[in-house]
């Protein structure tokens, strides 16, 4: 395979890549009044909704940490990473089939499309994590050094995402079952990642079952960092790996389909 | 002179496998092999030269967009190859890619980083496209607010920002207004004087023959025929005539083209046929034919008076000549009810080559305007063809003759 040939493409590319990201950004805020002011106040809003009604409201409590507002700080951690790996795969998922038109009148460097999802995806997220990281503090948890493992994390579940979401895309192009399939896995997987529940409070015949679910392991290396003060597990290098071996298998079949892929659309 | 544009031996073969997992595994080298292989192209090979113009015709289907597509590079060939030295720049369809919720400029920019341009040059560039597409401040304003010719203005201009060295025009595209259309070409015209090659997709027998040194006739995925744009497309006009012929028949056994009819229904078509002078229905007319248009009418109740009218019509629907009994002062008064009339119409081909039809009407006065017993469009399709004839464009055959002599002083003087 020539990973070379295929980076370079997209390095060639990127003044494409980031007009994209920018026109999309432009597009989805256009015609309102504050605009880009939407991309802060989304996750503000998110996170205020979540403190004011688990502390209040619902006064909910997270067995081991002693604070009001624990759970909802444990939550919006869970949702802040399985959303990035959530939309990340469902938006890569349907990526050519959604540029069917481009791909087939236009010549686009395809490599280029997954990019900008990518890119446009990781630039929402990043907001929100830095709104969570100014709001943490303010909860009642103070910044730690464990927070400097916070890009290592990033880095391996936008891979593993990226890695997925190519992956079933190009599968998506030929068979459409598997954007349906994967709109009920994500569903499902994200009960079986401890984000509204913690680790302990499954049955403990189910809780070994975990180490198979490798957003599990990032949510909890997550939570570790950010709420526990403690260094995400190995696994999270186990998962880096997996996450590479997994972009290698997708970009060589993307390669491999990219022939078929226009006549398919 | 070196080509600009070599195809050699391209084929492109669309595949169906069993499950598309057998797809899947193939990517990797595993699986069986497609159960089915449907060839669209098959060993198209040609050379175009630098500053050539080369006209591609064909029916539709025969492979004419395919061909396209992988010589812009968005799809690939199945075997052979395309090698183009330098840039290929495709007007097929304009507006594709645009946002309407971006201003022109940013459309502008964004179009042109597609192509690999940004930063000052694309700046540069979109002062152009703006200068170039003329309209106004409308060019800081979203898309969505465009009319459509704008906003193919704004298209034109940036497909065309970047001198190509291969510059594919379909002739379906439309580049608005008549201002902007003379300017388009103008450009276009330009670019092949500074060296540009043309692909030209068309069926406009006049524009290939002015535009083009070359045509290519695709047929069922071959090259059928390559040459001189008038011999291809003579040899092209002819096979047309040929399929239309069947076509018509199948047609005609099956209750009549696809066509309108309507009116009051006090009197109505029996019959409308086209036949030439053995009484033999005609599909195919030569220029300067004698034919006949053999109309049965049935009148079915009381009317006052029955006007018979026809119309023939080019492939645009544009009217080519008309009349009706009423202006030709053969009016029926108050015909019985339960009669038969026939009208014969004699018919002289003095057409133009082109595919023709006639539309038939009935009424009482001289329009249909006011009683209205039936009309009937598209009541007969016809093909003209010429062969016979020195080559001429237009619609109408004018036995034209054309004198030339040598002249000196001294004749003058004379005369």
């Amino acid at each position: 395979m020539n990973a070379a040939a295929l980076a370079r493409g997209v390095w060639q590319y990127r003044g494409f890549v980031s007009s994209a990201v920018r026109s999309e950004f432009r597009s989805r805020y256009a015609r309102s009044r504050i605009g880009l002011a939407w991309m802060v106040l989304h996750p503000l809003f998110l996170v205020a909704i979540f403190t004011v009604v688990l502390s209040e409201v619902l006064a909910a409590r997270m067995p081991g940490i002693d604070n009001v507002f624990g759970f909802a700080a444990y939550l919006l951690v869970g949702i802040m990473a399985w959303s990035l790996f959530a939309e990340l795969t469902q938006r890569l998922s349907t990526v050519f089939i959604d540029n069917a038109s481009l791909l087939k009148k236009l010549s686009v460097p395809r490599a280029s499309l997954p990019m900008i999802t990518f890119c446009s995806v990781a630039v929402t997220h990043l907001i929100l994590l830095l709104v969570l990281l100014v709001a943490l503090p303010l909860l009642g948890f103070a910044p730690t050094l464990h927070w400097f493992w916070l890009p290592l994390l990033f880095a391996v579940t936008a891979a593993f995402a990226l890695g997925l979401g190519v992956l079933l895309g190009t599968l998506n192009v030929f068979m459409r079952d598997v954007g349906q399939v994967l709109g009920v896995v994500l569903q499902l997987g994200f009960w079986m990642t401890p984000i509204v529940y913690h680790p302990t409070m499954l049955p403990a015949a189910l809780e070994p079952w975990l180490v198979l679910n490798p957003m599990a392991t990032l949510v909890v290396a997550y939570h570790n960092v950010l709420l526990f003060g403690a260094a995400p597990g190995m696994g999270v290098a186990v998962l880096a790996l997996l996450a590479l071996g997994l972009n290698f298998l997708a970009w060589f079949m993307f390669r491999r389909a990219a022939a078929d892929v226009v006549d398919a659309l | 002179m070196p080509s600009v544009l070599v195809v050699d031996g391209v084929g492109k073969c669309f595949t169906r496998y069993r499950s598309e997992w057998d797809r899947v595994l193939g990517w990797f080298g595993l699986g069986r092999a497609p159960i089915e292989e449907r060839w669209v192209l098959q060993d198209i090979s040609f050379r175009v030269d630098r500053g050539e113009a080369v006209a591609l015709i064909g029916a539709n289907g025969a492979g004419k967009s395919t061909l396209l597509k992988i010589i812009t590079g968005t799809t690939r060939a199945s075997v052979g190859q395309v090698v183009v030295n330098g840039q290929v720049s495709a007007l097929l369809e304009l507006g594709l890619g645009f946002n309407p919720e971006l201003t022109g400029r940013q459309n502008a920019l964004h179009l042109l980083s597609m192509r690999g341009v940004y930063g000052d040059r694309a700046e540069a560039l979109v002062q152009e496209v703006e200068a170039f597409a003329e309209i106004g401040e409308y060019f800081d304003q979203p898309l969505r607010v465009y009319s459509s010719g704008m906003q193919v203005r704004v298209a034109f201009s940036v497909a065309t920002a970047i001198r190509p060295e291969v510059l594919i025009v379909d002739e379906a595209l439309s580049v608005g207004d008549a201002y902007f259309v003379h300017k388009s070409f103008e450009r276009i015209r330009s670019f092949r004087e500074t060296g540009t090659t043309l692909l030209f997709v068309s069926h406009d027998p006049s524009a290939v023959r002015t535009l083009c040194d070359r045509a290519i006739l695709l047929e069922q995925g071959r090259v059928a025929m390559e040459g001189e744009p008038s011999e291809v497309l003579d040899f092209y006009n002819a096979r047309v005539a040929e399929k239309e012929k069947s076509s018509i028949r199948v047609g005609r056994s099956a209750e009549g083209v696809a066509s309108t009819r309507s009116g009051s229904g006090e009197a109505a078509f029996v019959g409308v046929e086209l036949v030439d002078t053995e009484g033999q229905p005609v599909a195919i007319a030569r220029v300067g034919d004698e034919l006949q248009l053999r109309v049965t009418v049935d009148v079915a109740g009381l009317i006052p008076a029955l006007v018979f009218g026809f119309m023939i019509r080019d492939r645009t629907g544009q009217s080519v000549f008309g009349t009706n009994t009423h202006h030709t002062g053969q009016v029926l008064q108050a015909p019985e009810a339960g009669s038969r009339w026939r009208f014969d119409v004699r018919l002289p081909v003095h057409l133009g080559p082109g595919s023709y039809s006639i539309s038939v009407a009935l009424h009482a006065d001289d329009t249909h305007l006011s009683a209205n017993y039936e009309w009937w469009d598209l009541a007969v399709v016809f093909q003209v063809v010429n062969l016979a004839h020195p080559t001429f464009v237009g619609c109408a055959w004018i036995q034209t003759e054309i004198q030339a002599r040598p002249m000196t002083l001294g004749l003058e003087r004379v005369v």
